[in-house]
């Protein structure tokens, strides 16, 4: 039976198609069959991070609607045999994707894939409250900054008070901080928010800490998931956090400043 | 001036203004939603320990809860101690 992971973040823009289309290439990559699923309709990226954008037919919205069968949506990655994509509607109403609907297309999915990741638009309005509804899991998504910290503590209320989980009573969603754009240097100057103090914040456990990195921005120009980008830190440290979501112990990386000589320290510092 | 300030090591740490900034405003976030992650498992997790200094208790022999109505709030705390203490044992 598969587990839901839902990745979501409150405010826009922290990366959380980025680490969706990395977590879920990663766990594919690990042995997992996994589909990772757009529910940003009307706005959807996922496809392009992910590099299947010309082959988008069919999309979410119509399975629930359309009477087309969910096997016809899904786009199946080219590089890996265990992945797949369920892409968002570009078109369609916001208002397009019901309750009803999303529980049946999950459950069907289910029965086929180890892993669903969801992944989250921006905001808390019905289409985030949607993508975190059914979840088993949540990856919060959060930047080391203020208004990014202070949303994904609002998300994370939500998610105790509003997903099915929580309406029946049963065991919570179960949550991970993934903290993205961390930069060492900025934090070791004191001018960024340290993955301790967001985590005594948030009071949720750390699944990972992904440097910033510009492989984040080359990656996505041509449709790789980060992840996947081996020889990269950014790569890596998404590497480990599938590791860690898969239930093994591995040490933090890349949270430290770079090792350079005290001259070229000196300029960054103040540069 | 910045490589100055480094030299004299006074250059302001601004993540901690956002660290104590952020804690005031989860704080009121939180009481004027109703939701937020709530404190309990923090408290259960603090109370386990406390009663672990005295007793050897499992981890689920602690419930926490907080009741609410209308405008109160009740924690509800159940520590169940293995066997029976007491004058009486």
């Amino acid at each position: 039976m598969a587990k839901i992971i839902t990745v979501t973040s409150g405010k826009g823009g922290v990366g959380k198609t980025t680490s969706a289309a990395s977590l879920g290439a990663g766990l594919a990559k690990a042995g997992k069959k996994t589909v990772v699923i757009d529910f940003d309709v009307g706005l959807r990226n996922l496809d392009l991070v992910m590099g299947c954008e010309r082959r988008v037919v069919f999309d979410f919205v119509n399975v629930i609607q359309d009477d087309i069968r969910v096997q016809q949506a899904l786009i199946k990655d080219k590089r890996l045999d265990n992945l797949f994509i369920l892409p968002a509607s570009q078109t369609r109403d916001k208002d397009a994707l019901d309750r009803d609907g999303v529980g049946r297309v999950l459950d069907e999915l289910k029965q086929d894939f180890d892993y669903i990741v969801c992944d989250s638009p921006a905001g808390i309005e019905k289409g985030a409250l949607m993508a975190l509804y059914f979840a088993d899991e949540a990856i919060v998504v959060a930047n080391p900054e203020v208004s990014s910290v202070r949303d994904s503590d609002r998300i994370i209320g939500i998610l105790n008070s509003r997903s099915k989980r929580a309406e029946e009573g049963r065991e919570p969603v179960k949550q991970h901080l993934l903290l993205t754009r961390y930069d060492p240097d900025r934090v070791e100057q004191g001018d960024m928010l340290k993955t301790d103090d967001v985590l005594e914040i948030l009071a949720i456990p750390l699944l990972g800490v992904i440097p910033q990195d510009k492989i984040v921005l080359t990656a996505s120009n041509v449709g790789t998931p980060v992840v996947l980008e081996d020889s990269s830190i950014a790569g890596q440290a998404y590497q480990d956090a599938v590791q860690r979501l898969l239930g093994h112990d591995v040490p933090m990386r890349f949270i430290e400043p770079r090792k350079t000589n005290w001259f070229s320290r000196l300029l960054r510092r103040s540069a | 001036m910045r490589l100055f300030e480094y030299f004299l090591g006074n250059r302001p740490r601004t993540a901690d203004a956002a660290k104590d900034r952020l804690k005031l405003i989860v704080v009121r976030d939180r009481a004027a939603t109703g939701e937020g992650p709530d404190f309990l498992p923090m408290l259960q997790k603090d109370l386990i320990e406390v009663v672990r200094r005295y007793v050897d208790i499992d981890d689920d022999k602690v419930q926490v809860d907080v009741d609410r109505k209308d405008n109160l709030s009740m924690l509800e705390v159940n520590i169940e101690l293995p066997g029976r203490f007491g004058p009486n044992s």
